[in-house]
């Protein structure tokens, strides 16, 4: 059984202890532990059920690299699943539960599928699923949702607070072990900027528990120096429980900090996601330990030798009284020496026949039994570990002996952490020595200046053993220093030495293991791939590493394969004949290990989720009950609901107020760019398909814009302010793409144009009065003369109106008597209030984007967005008038001459009214006789927008019909998604004041 | 006529950083030559200010001058001179190709104070705001949340922020809810 020693762990500080629960059972720990750590003190081997077999589970590793141990963590708002027990720091109060179990861990029904992994080989989900076809919806689908993801979905809103943070870096050093803290060491002294970042909460990397001397020093006394050392130095941030996640293009890196999850009742946010501009990242990211493929390596109590007597020497944890360790290589020795001095019983297998180097000496004396050429048949055990069958590695596993045990260790050695050196490009080489990939020099990632930015430095360059570290960091931060132009100072520090032996790939225990012992040896936990489920991929002719991933989901967990896409693609290349570089691996993507969505998020979220526009008048609309519409980021009154109305009873009422009385619009939102310069006529004559140079001052005119591909993008009243200067009124979505569309064709094609597009859109409030009453209220608030005869139709003027300031357009999209008038933003909502006052005996209502809609399409005038969809041109609109023929040329123009633009068969708009009075739905396509090719229902036409006019009181529609003004008259036929259909008379679509004389007034 | 609001009225938040609503603000756009003596003379005319060089801006109270790009200046005067002004730099540049136009009412103005002000930009805008970088007088077009903004330091401990009046309110409630969250501790 795992226990807590009387004595040891240098992380713990035994004087604080922790209590936490474990699927609701009371535990303690030590302030230090982590939750895997305090798991294991207290016995708990179990902590999970792997993915398809509901295997159980026990932890395996001692970091970010832990494929089993991962729990859900806090109750409601603080709720988070999938959280990984090795990187979890322990504290009071902490609530975890284990995962993918039903109805306990200790007994899990899903556990039957362990028994019929015979008939859930590789690629068993394509196999299964795809007959019959019918059986998709109704069956497959439901149980694979059923049975997919580890964790539990949150169900309550998070509770924590999150924030980004941005920072700019000479150097961006990522990890803060001995490498890291070296390299950080030497760009600190050239005065280099520096940002130092380390994923756990403390510095020093393995060097802690596997110790060394640099200068001299015990190698946790140099770290403690070097540390103090940055620390000091005003140039050098560092930073722990921070992770570098992900570097992108440009030295654009995300760094992952976790500044609350240790602290869940300190103030200040959760998570913090870094996004820092680096010129050069040194990445110290070390390596990861691989585990040995022999048979029954899944099973609780068969650990990473590293991760083992990081337990023991770190947090006083032994996994076992008796410990058998299986290793290829010399550094799993110190965890059988670790074992040994902690007074606990320890063998050694050694895959290689020759044994270790200066290890095997110092095992030898300790009196350690190592058996050379040895290897592990089989661990015994169900939920924990209970004896290994001993085998000879070069043979088929028939069993030499049998060690009974608690735990095994194993090692078949070391993979460089070269996750951060990808992600941008940087490749790799196959390094045959140490069986390993590790960065390749000659090919790093580029940056933005063709140069390398990215530095790989100690284990994670594949320099794993203590001396090779310190020198391989010293020379990469050299090089960096170099490469930023800066001088390094100093001596290079001086690590101590040691004699190794090479380690000896093994990729299968034993060598010729028979196929009942690879069908238990496990290459991914979480995802349950054993070495047969690879090799049955490979004969099924599954040759590329990335579909043997897919097929066989193979490092497609959680963990991302950090354990097992060595061993996998090294158990493919042997299936294949072919040499692992060959193999190649799969793509290293970031983020490194998970993080919280929340953290990307930061502190968008609640109110601040994202922008909403608000125009001078909008808390009025929010006071008086308005029902927004968003359009664009801005928040549009739809309508104003007064008590006892339903929303369409409100818009009702205010389209016949507006028509018998007098409404009131803002019209804020619409878009107000002024055009100004000596080829500001020029500009606009190419901007919009219809002629603005010649619009006289004074006057105003509706404009059409189209892309250069001939569709139409925009349209709104320009006006003409003076000589040199328009002002043009674009749709309210329109304003900010209108202005870039602008300044594009400007600052890019026309740049020798004068020209100054300046954007006023929010600089003035604008309300649309509009109604028969609609004079009579301005003049009775008195002030410039909006007579007919001094402002008459499609006219503006400046002026004064109540005493505030303003500029009058008789313009009208109604087509009543209708003012817009603009009053600087800070004077907008007194103006609002001034007209609603002086309005009340005219019957003054405010309206909102509904009635604006539906008082437009009675009048048969078309909506960008409705009518228009990014497909139709002018023309299928009956626009044709406001198409100059007089230009040479304007966006858009050539493309209306090509083939399929000018068709007379593409849909025109027309109007519909509906027989029975009825409203069509919006969207319902108009059919015609026979199928299509797909056997499909023949279309002739659909509907574009589409009411009930309370000023007809029936239904009346626009829509794009085929040949549709050449059949007046005609019925057409349109289904319902109900099953019902509506038959529609093609009409004109001006269905209210056709000759425009209530709007002329 | 009313008397003008901000689209903020006067809104204060009190902490470890405060926001506060900068009140009434004149601004013109002004598109033009900036080489130019003309621009030059009228700028520095109308607000007193020196002319500033790209990435930087000046002011003297509510006087100031803001470089927004290789053509645009953004003129700041008090609000209610900003009509005076406006015509001033008619009359000086007319004839030349240039355009002015008062945005006063298009933006909202808020001022960021405190010592961690900085950390608090950056933890909203993609901008090297390292103290070694980032002075006194520097000004940025940048980005704060998902919204377009500008921001100068007036001093060591104030950030003056511009952004378009519909998201005055967002911004703002941005800042406060950044500097709410206390310092992050590296500048």
């Amino acid at each position: 059984m795992s226990t807590r020693l009387a004595e040891g762990g240098i992380y713990l500080d035994r004087s604080e202890k922790r209590t936490f629960t474990f699927n609701g059972k009371r535990l303690s720990g030590f302030a230090g532990d982590t939750l895997a750590s305090a798991l294991l003190a207290n016995d708990q081997m179990l902590v999970g059920r792997s993915f398809k077999y509901h295997r159980p589970r026990g932890i395996v590793a001692s970091g970010a690299e832990e494929p089993n141990g991962l729990v859900n963590m806090g109750k409601f708002g603080t709720f988070e699943p999938n959280q990984r027990v090795t990187t979890t720091e322990l504290f009071d109060g902490l609530q975890a539960e284990s995962q993918n179990h039903w109805p306990s861990l200790e007994f899990d029904v899903g556990a039957i599928n362990a028994k019929l992994s015979k008939f859930l080989p590789a690629g068993f989900y394509y196999k299964m699923f795809i007959h019959p076809r019918s059986f998709w919806k109704h069956v497959y689908e439901p149980f694979i949702r059923k049975s997919a993801g580890l964790g539990k979905a949150p169900k309550s809103r998070d509770e924590d607070t999150y924030e980004h943070f941005h920072m700019h870096v000479d150097v961006l050093v990522v990890g803060a072990g001995v490498a890291g803290l070296t390299s950080a060491l030497v760009a600190g002294r050239a005065g280099l900027r520096v940002l130092l970042v380390e994923q756990t909460s403390r510095c020093g990397g393995r060097a802690l528990i596997d110790g060394g001397q640099i200068d001299g020093l015990d190698v946790a006394d140099w770290v403690g120096q070097t540390w103090g050392e940055l620390n000091a130095m005003p140039n050098v941030t560092v930073r722990t429980r921070t992770m570098g996640a992900g570097v992108y293009d440009h030295g654009y890196v995300i760094c992952y900090e976790r500044p609350g999850d240790h602290q869940p009742d300190a103030d200040g946010p959760r998570h913090r996601l870094w996004n820092v501009r680096a010129h050069q990242v040194i990445t110290a990211t070390g390596a990861i330990e691989r585990p040995l493929s022999f048979a029954g390596n899944d099973i609780p109590g068969v650990m990473l030798a590293s991760a083992v007597r990081d337990y023991l020497t770190g947090f006083g944890v032994s996994v076992g009284d008796r410990v058998v360790v299986a290793t290829n290589n010399d550094d799993a020795y110190r965890t059988a020496i670790t074992l040994h001095k902690a007074g606990l019983v320890v063998t050694v297998l050694d895959a290689r026949p020759e044994g270790a180097g200066d290890a095997g000496l110092r095992a030898d004396e300790l009196g350690i039994p190592v058996h050379k050429g040895r290897g592990i048949a089989k661990v015994h055990g169900g939920k924990r570990v209970t004896s290994v069958d001993v085998c000879s590695q070069a043979g088929e596993g028939a069993v030499l002996e049998s060690i009974e045990c608690d735990a095994v260790a194993m090692s078949g050695g070391w993979s460089p952490v070269v996750h951060l050196w990808s992600h941008c490009g940087g490749k790799l080489n196959w390094d045959e020595e140490h069986a390993m990939f590790r960065p390749d020099p000659a090919r790093p990632p580029l940056g933005a200046n063709g140069e390398g930015f990215v530095v790989p430095a100690g284990a994670a360059n594949g320099a794993l053993l203590h001396h090779d570290v310190v020198h391989d960091a010293w020379a990469a931060a050299c090089t960096t220093v170099d490469t930023l132009g800066a001088k390094v100072s100093g001596k290079a520090p001086e690590p101590s030495d040691e004699s190794t032996k090479p380690m000896t790939p093994v990729w299968m225990m034993p060598q010729g293991a028979k196929r009942v012992l690879r069908e238990k040896a496990w290459l991914d936990y979480q995802n349950d791939v054993k070495v047969s489920d690879v090799q049955l991929a490979a004969r099924e002719g599954y040759e590329s590493v990335e579909h043997t991933k897919r097929y066989t989901t193979l490092g497609m967990a959680t963990d991302q394969g950090k354990l097992s896409n060595i061993n996998g693609l090294a158990t493919l290349s042997g299936e294949l004949n072919k040499p692992i570089p060959e193999v190649g691996t799969t793509t290293f993507r970031p983020p490194y290990t998970p993080i919280s969505l929340a953290s990307i998020t930061g502190v968008a979220k609640g109110d601040l989720f994202q922008p909403v526009r608000k125009t001078p008048m909008h808390d009025w609309h929010v006071a008086h009950d308005a029902d927004f519409e968003p359009v664009g980021q801005w928040r549009r009154p739809y309508a104003f609901v007064r008590d006892g109305e339903s929303v369409h009873d409100a818009v009702m009422r205010e389209v016949k107020n507006t028509r018998q009385a007098l409404g009131l619009l803002d019209a804020s939102t619409l878009g107000k760019l002024i055009v100004k310069g000596p080829d500001a006529g020029k500009f606009l004559d190419m901007m919009y398909t219809n002629m603005m140079s010649t619009l006289p001052i004074g006057k105003c005119r509706y404009g059409l814009m189209c892309s250069e591909n001939g569709f139409l993008s925009d349209d709104g009243v320009v006006a003409r302010i003076s000589e040199d200067e328009w002002l043009c009124h674009t749709t309210t979505g329109g304003a900010d793409r209108i202005h870039a569309h602008m300044e594009d064709w400007l600052q890019c094609e026309w740049w020798d144009w004068k020209v100054y597009v300046t954007n006023v859109t929010e600089q003035y409030a604008q309300v649309a009065v509009v109604g028969p009453n609609a004079r009579k209220v301005l003049e009775k608030l008195g002030g410039m003369d909006v007579s007919k005869e001094t402002l008459p139709f499609m006219q503006w003027a400046d002026g004064e109106i109540g005493g505030f300031k303003v500029r009058v357009y008789r313009i009208s999209f109604s087509g009543e008597l209708s003012y817009e008038i603009a009053v600087d933003a800070g004077h907008g909502l007194a103006f609002w209030e001034a007209l609603l006052e002086a309005g009340e005996e005219f019957g003054v209502m405010p309206y909102g984007t509904e009635c604006l809609h539906i008082m437009r399409a009675e009048k048969g005038f078309i909506m960008i967005g409705d009518e228009t969809d990014g497909t139709i041109i002018p023309q299928d609109l009956n626009l044709n008038w406001a198409l100059s023929k007089k230009k040479d040329d304007y966006l858009g123009k050539r493309a209306h001459e090509r083939e399929f633009m000018a068709d007379p068969n593409r849909w025109k708009l027309v109007g519909l009214e509906t027989l029975d009075g009825s409203v069509i739905p919006d969207g319902a396509y108009a059919v015609a006789e026979g199928d299509n090719a797909n056997g499909q229902r023949n279309t002739e036409g659909r509907v574009t927008s589409t009411y009930h006019s309370p000023t007809l009181d029936r239904g009346i529609a626009m829509g794009l019909v085929l040949h549709g003004p050449k059949r007046m008259g005609e019925i057409l036929t349109f289904p319902k998604v109900d099953g019902g259909e509506v038959k529609a008379k093609i009409v004109d679509p001006v269905f209210y004041d056709k000759d425009g004389e209530k709007q002329n007034v | 006529m009313s008397e003008p609001v901000t689209e903020l009225g006067g809104k204060v938040v009190e902490g470890w950083v405060t926001v506060r609503d900068a009140g009434l603000c004149g601004m013109i756009t002004l598109r033009g030559d900036l080489e130019s003596k003309a621009v030059k003379d009228i700028c520095k005319k109308v607000t007193g200010v020196a002319f500033p060089k790209p990435l930087s801006a000046g002011a003297d109270g509510r006087s100031g001058l803001c470089w927004m790009s290789p053509d645009e200046m953004l003129v700041m005067v008090p609000y209610a001179d900003v009509q005076m002004a406006l015509s001033d730099i008619h009359s000086a540049l007319q004839g030349t190709h240039y355009a002015a136009e008062n945005v006063s009412d298009a933006r909202s103005v808020m001022f960021l104070e405190g010592a961690g002000a900085r950390e608090v930009v950056a933890k909203l805008a993609p901008v090297d705001l390292h103290p070694d970088h980032f002075k006194v007088g520097d000004f940025r077009r940048s980005r704060l949340g998902q919204v377009a903004a500008a921001f100068w330091m007036r001093d060591e401990e104030t950030f003056e922020i511009v952004c378009f009046r519909s998201v005055g309110d967002y911004c703002f409630s941005l800042l406060s809810a950044s500097a709410e969250a206390g310092p992050v501790s590296v500048f």
